[in-house]
């Protein structure tokens, strides 16, 4: 059975269309990503399953649960979460404090600090920062903080949002890495990117996202012989034919 | 002359002042609302006294505290009947909402009780003054001191050491995000406005303290105060609201002194002046918030 399972969701900004008829399902461990140009609808589809947008038709399940129309709130304490696009760390909060609210919907004092130690094992960088401000973090530290507060959750379901964009090459090998070796822990996350070459390297399945409707979806060696993906990632989404 | 008198009845004001602040701050921190109904919370923990004052004789302190817990209660009401409502809306539906209670609860107060002043119950201890290093000082300036400095640690410790005041702070930095990371809105925002009432129902102590009386449009005044204070110190933070209530205060009570005496009515001119100034020169406040040196990259 699913973990998460989209089915046919619209979304509207306004009058305007973001997303339609969207369905993705997402199993126990799996790794799927969603993948696409700009202007897709990618991170509408995560908003909206996270909860901080409702659609106006379609439903989503998670662990059998309708989840559509629910607080985000209620959301997160179901056990999803988001690293959303631009990290969103609190920049006024130390590192400690951002790691504590990702802790928010454990309330497991004792589990606490064992957690926090697993989390400066995975991004050492962030045990030299603990007392910093997240605002003063640089780019990539600050989306190893943002993941590593998500994951103080002990989320079922792992959602990233672009955790590559803006990143220096360096960096961005070190968050594929960090993606792939999370997976290996058995942590299911469903992996937003427009870096659709490299992404497809790593996930078990993916989506192929245009103008707000699922293109082409399966696994990544289906998706590479249906579509040019190269041409994909700079915006031409011939079908190989 | 700036004598020592003088320097604690200034920062008596600017304390007073940076607990007003205080209180606007930390709803418009998460809400971006000001709100325009906050002055009423100070009428209303006026008249919570005026009317202990009418019953059986309470010793004056546990009348202060039922006071502040009206105050609170008011504006926990008031989040919860009119502001949370109408929340998912724009934030001009909030602005004329808080507008709104504003003005019923300054209309209640006079159909119930009366368009003129109402004497409330204060201790001698208000009235009194004690000798500090030879120089007779009002005991109400020092004790408005000493209430600022407790109530600003018990703050700092609520918001550094709770798991609840960490999720305001991060609510005043994105409150999106926070709600994201399990935190109820609706906890968050009950709690702020709290907070708010309470900074009010205490100030209301010393603010009619002055007087000794209370009427209904007494909320115009502390509403524009804590604006300004804002004004000055930065909206975006905490401190900068505490900071801006102690330089309006003092710097209000410097050109008092300063001021030739043909000019002393002009006085809230004056300090209307250096708030131009600031906004022209520095817009965001004498406090940067955090969020103003986020790093890109």
């Amino acid at each position: 059975m699913s973990m998460l399972e989209v089915r046919d969701i619209s979304v509207r900004y306004g009058a305007i269309a973001a997303i339609r008829e969207v369905s993705l399902e997402v199993r126990q461990g799996e790794l799927v990503a969603l993948i696409g140009v700009n202007g897709a609808g990618k991170t509408t589809t995560l908003s909206t399953i996270a909860g901080a947008l409702k659609p106006y038709q379609g439903s989503i399940f998670f662990d059998g649960a309708q989840v559509h129309g629910r607080h985000p709130e209620d959301i997160t304490r179901r056990g999803i979460a988001l690293v959303p696009e631009g990290r969103d760390i609190f920049p006024s909060l130390s590192v400690a404090e951002n790691l504590r609210l990702g802790a928010f919907v454990r309330n497991n004092r004792a589990e606490f600090q064992r957690d926090i130690d697993e989390m400066v094992a995975l991004f050492p960088i962030l045990g030299e920062r603990m007392r910093q401000a997240g605002g003063t973090l640089s780019g990539g530290e600050q989306q190893q903080l943002a993941i590593a507060r998500a994951l103080m959750s002990h989320p079922q379901l792992l959602m990233l949002d672009e955790p590559s964009l803006g990143l220096s090459p360096v960096l961005v090998d070190q968050i594929f890495a960090l993606v792939g070796r999370l997976h290996a822990r058995g942590v299911t996350i469903l992996l937003v990117e427009q870096n659709v070459e490299r992404t497809l390297d790593i996930v078990d399945r993916a989506y192929l996202l245009h103008t707000g409707s699922v293109e082409v979806e399966g696994t990544p060696e289906h998706i590479r012989s249906l579509v040019d993906v190269e041409g994909v990632y700079l915006g031409d989404r011939r079908s190989k034919a | 002359m700036i004598t020592l008198d003088f320097a604690i009845n200034a920062i008596s004001l600017g304390s007073t002042y940076a607990l007003l602040a205080l209180g606007m701050v930390i709803v418009y921190g998460i809400l971006k609302l000001v709100n325009f109904a906050y002055g009423e919370l100070l009428m209303i923990g006026g008249y919570s006294l005026f009317v202990l004052g009418l019953g059986p004789r309470l010793p004056w302190f546990v009348m202060a505290v039922l006071a502040v817990g009206v105050a609170v209660l008011t504006s926990y009401l008031t989040e919860r009947v009119a502001f949370r409502p109408v929340r998912e809306n724009s934030l001009t539906a909030m602005l004329i909402t808080s507008f709104a209670v504003s003005t019923l609860l300054q209309n209640a107060a006079l159909l119930i009780i009366s368009p003129r002043a109402r004497a409330v119950p204060l201790p001698d201890v208000f009235s009194e003054s004690a000798l500090v290093l030879g120089q007779s000082v009002p005991i109400r300036n020092l004790l408005a001191i000493g209430t600022s400095i407790v109530l600003l640690l018990l703050l700092v410790v609520l918001l550094r050491r709770t798991v609840l005041g960490i999720a305001l702070r991060a609510a005043s930095d994105n409150f999106r995000m926070t709600r994201m990371l399990g935190v109820p809105a609706n906890l968050v925002i009950s709690v702020a406005f709290a907070i708010s009432g309470f900074l009010a129902g205490v100030v209301a102590l010393f603010w009619v303290g002055r007087t000794a009386s209370v009427t209904p449009t007494i909320g115009a005044a502390p509403l524009l105060v804590a604006f300004v204070a804002t004004v000055i110190g930065g909206m975006r933070s905490l401190e900068g609201a505490v900071v801006g209530g102690y330089v309006y205060g003092i710097v209000f009570s410097l050109i008092g002194v300063l001021l030739p005496q043909a000019l002393l009515e002009f006085r809230e001119a004056f300090m209307f002046v250096i708030v131009i100034l600031i906004l022209l020169f520095r817009p965001e406040g004498l406090v940067r918030g955090a969020g103003a040196a986020r790093k890109v990259g």
